[in-house]
């Protein structure tokens, strides 16, 4: 096996013994903080996101609030602030814990690479209230900020790959394949999807290179590698360390983390065309989004096997460990929405499913199911390390924080499903005369109710990652968590 | 636990041997690839073999691969909209030969009308036009009586066909002089002018100070496309001034911005965009929405 092993063929530096302040734990709890302080800024916006389709009066008559504005700031909040900084966190963990080095690059590395992110986040917020937008989705920051956040991203992977340098273990571990693929690839879309001529030094506003459907698909490469490199790949780094270690058993298959790893990679980048199905896009083009988004389908779910796989043995600790329970789920999600989008890259099932509310399920049962639970699972489980607490404050309140979550998660995709379904046959509904029986203002009219019901699946979704949040708050402040001396050893081991 | 030549191992569990890696106490089983999974993979990339030799595909520098089955979208959504088309055919030719007034008699033709009447307002005119043709500020209402241009169904379908103000040499033009912004009247006498018409949308107020000067300017430069009492002139598109039709707003501040510096709407010729049976349609619809003569 170990000529399949990335990394086998790098020189390797002897181990050393390893003690946890070997290991620069300050970034990874100042990325934490800021991943739970904007899920709740992500999850606050998509609520009020929600109430405006449900009543367009919450646009408040003001520019600064209206859903074309603040759109753009809740996808980002979600994507790029919190599952970002989500991310910074675990990988800055990972890296360390499974290369046994401490964070390339120093403390000022590492806390320029926070402290700008940061910076970037709150700059793209602002600007999109203000009005400043590329009109790329997910990539709406003007070429100043883009220009900034490809030096932060060149730094992160700087301290990355130089801690991979730094290991001292033999191989590197599959984790960081994933956070590699991520951060190189991420740099690529970025770097291509933005080239634009700036219409001046002095101001915010550019033209990209691209025009019609050549932007059309140099957008959809983007945007499509966006979902599958940064909320994908990444978040499978973040599982394929926390599940086992919360399981307590070894990954299921070396031998599919390979395979699967490699053909995802391999596929993903191909899929983008089929975000662009029955368009100007060309025949030959819509046909190879469409095949290689169908052969992503076992890629993808190579993860999701040895995420569950990897729990024979330890599914009891399901009742225990309440954190576990939101990265198993998690898995479960992930396995749904990967059979979901192939599916809906079949052209015949795209012809009802493009540009309806559908969509915007399958966004949030990934968003929601996948990310966000992994991330809260990982979350849970990195917290009383990195505070060097005994427990959880509260294991009942993780408890509430699930079944919330979780009923939230159902009832938003079934909403979005029942009003995308509906959406895409009224469309194509025609009378006996051959005229169409609806317009596009009764299907607008005809999907309130569902509206309604999404929103409160957002709100319970946002309530319990505010029972989160006490409930992390109190750990690291609540006497009752504190660790007794005899058990320190095992914490720092954990 | 961090032991680089840790030696595999069996795991008691599953039975299987691990690959003898660990990374912070954290190991990999040897587990062959599950043979389903490794099948569906295969199977799936077979089958996009299939599917890319079938359907266009392979692009080379100036053309692609078309596919064995020659599949063209552009020629499938044709070929889609031509069959509507005939669908439609047969009804559409009958309403373009039938004089509009004629259609109301032949009960299945009016149907038809109505039903392709409704759809095409619905998704061209509702916009500014109201659900129900209530209108809204700045567009007039269709469902009342206060027509510009009139109501009868050879009214309805000139002011569909070629605009308002539209570029099209047979729009309907009608034009409101700046009377503030061009300095045609002084600012008192705007005051004064607005006073008096404010009485034709409060008949039953006590008449505001300046009504009695107002009501020669009013003769003088209004009269003529407004009428003497200020119940409108169909003939040149002057609208009538009385509550509840007004366009911009009848409190005395919109009055008076509309005679000092008047915003005038456009309606789009209707001709470019949908065919003449389908005019004939949505004239017949909108003449039956409550206000049509």
């Amino acid at each position: 096996m170990s000529d399949l092993a990335i990394g086998a063929a790098f020189p390797v530096a002897r181990p050393v013994a390893r003690a946890a302040e070997a290991y620069n734990m300050d970034v990874v709890k100042k990325f934490t903080i800021a991943a739970m302080f904007w899920a709740v800024v992500a999850l606050l916006l998509g609520v009020v996101l929600a109430l405006q389709l449900a009543w367009p009066v919450f646009n408040l008559g003001l520019e600064w609030t209206a859903f074309g504005r603040l759109r753009p700031v809740h996808t980002s909040a979600a994507i790029f602030a919190f599952g970002g900084s989500a991310l910074f966190a675990t990988s800055f963990y990972i890296v360390q814990r499974t290369c046994h080095a401490r964070l390339f690059g120093g403390e000022a590395l590492a806390n320029f690479i926070f402290w700008g992110y940061q910076f970037f986040i709150v700059m793209a917020a602002l600007s999109y209230v203000m009005g400043f937008s590329q009109g790329q989705e997910y990539a709406e920051p003007e070429w100043h900020l883009d220009i900034f956040l490809t030096i932060i991203w060149v730094s992160y992977g700087v301290a990355f790959i130089g801690t991979i340098f730094l290991r001292k273990e033999p191989h590197i571990y599959v984790a960081n394949w994933f956070f590699l693929a991520f951060i190189i690839t991420v740099a690529v879309l970025h770097l291509g999807n933005n080239v634009a001529l700036p219409a001046s030094f002095f101001e915010a506003k550019s033209y990209s290179v691209y025009s019609g459907v050549q932007n059309a698909m140099i957008q959809w490469w983007y945007g499509h590698n966006a979902v599958g490199f940064f909320l994908t790949a990444a978040f499978l780094g973040m599982m394929y360390y926390f599940i086992p270690k919360q399981a307590g058993r070894p990954v299921y298959s070396y031998r599919l983390s390979v395979v699967h790893f490699w053909s995802l990679i391999f596929m993903y980048i191909w899929a983008g065309p089929h975000h662009l199905h029955y368009t100007a896009l060309p025949d030959w083009a819509q046909t190879l989004g469409m095949v290689f988004s169908i052969i992503l389908w076992m890629p993808s779910w190579g993860g999701m096997i040895n995420g569950l796989m990897t729990l024979s043995g330890a599914w009891d600790k399901l009742r225990t460990d309440p954190g576990l329970r939101f990265s198993v789920t998690a898995v479960g999600f992930y396995g749904m929405s990967t059979f979901e989008g192939p599916m809906m890259s079949i052209k015949v099932v795209n012809g009802l499913a493009h540009y309806t509310d559908w969509v915007v399920g399958h966004v949030h049962s990934g968003a929601l199911g996948w990310v966000a639970f992994i991330s809260f699972g990982a979350i849970y489980y990195l917290v009383p390390v990195l505070w060097n607490r005994s427990r959880l404050y509260s294991a009942k309140l993780v408890a509430w924080h699930y079944w919330v979550a979780t009923l939230g998660i159902v009832l938003y995709i079934t909403s979005m499903w029942v009003a995308g379904i509906m959406q895409g046959l009224m469309w194509r509904a025609y009378d006996k005369f051959g005229f169409l029986q609806y317009s596009f203002a009764e299907s607008v009219n005809a999907m309130h109710p569902y509206y309604v019901i999404r929103m409160m699946g957002g709100v319970l979704f946002l309530a319990g990652a505010l029972m989160m949040v006490f409930n992390l708050i109190m750990t690291v402040r609540s006497a009752s968590t504190a660790v007794q001396p005899a058990r320190e050893t095992a914490a720092a081991g954990a | 636990m961090s032991d680089q030549n840790a030696a595999s191992e069996k795991d008691s569990v599953t039975g299987r041997t691990t690959t003898g890696h660990e990374w912070d106490g954290l190991k990999e089983l040897n587990t062959p690839l599950p043979k389903w999974w490794f099948w569906t993979f295969v199977a799936t990339c077979v089958w996009g073999a299939g599917y890319a030799i079938a359907y266009p595909s392979v692009p080379w520098l100036t053309t692609y691969f078309p596919g064995v089955l020659g599949y063209s979208q552009r020629e499938a959504v044709t070929a889609d909209v031509r069959a509507l088309e005939a669908q439609r055919a047969g009804v559409m030719q009958k309403l373009k030969a039938v004089p509009l007034e004629e259609v109301r008699k032949d009960e299945a033709l009016y149907a038809v009308a109505m039903t392709a009447g409704r759809i095409a307002f619905a998704e061209n005119c509702r916009a500014c036009h109201g659900a129900g043709g209530e209108g809204r500020p700045g567009y007039p209402a269709l469902a009342g009586d206060a027509w510009i241009w009139g109501g009868k169904l050879a009214d309805i379908q000139h002011s569909i066909t070629y605009g308002i103000r539209s570029a099209h040499p047979e729009a309907r033009v009608s034009q409101m002089p700046r009377f503030g912004a061009d300095g045609l009247l002084k600012a008192e006498e705007i005051d004064q002018v607005t006073d008096y018409v404010m009485g034709f949308y409060k008949p039953d107020a006590p008449a505001l100070p300046g009504a009695a000067k107002g009501a020669t300017i009013y003769a003088e430069n209004c009269a003529a496309c407004h009428g003497d009492k200020g119940e409108g002139k169909r003939e040149v598109g002057g609208p009538a001034l009385r509550s509840g039709v007004h366009l911009y707003g009848d409190t005395r501040a919109a009055v008076r911005a509309q005679i000092a510096n008047p915003r005038l709407g456009v309606m789009p010729a209707w001709n470019t965009r949908l065919d003449e049976a389908t005019i004939r349609a949505v004239t017949l619809y909108v003449h039956g929405l409550g206000g049509g003569e």
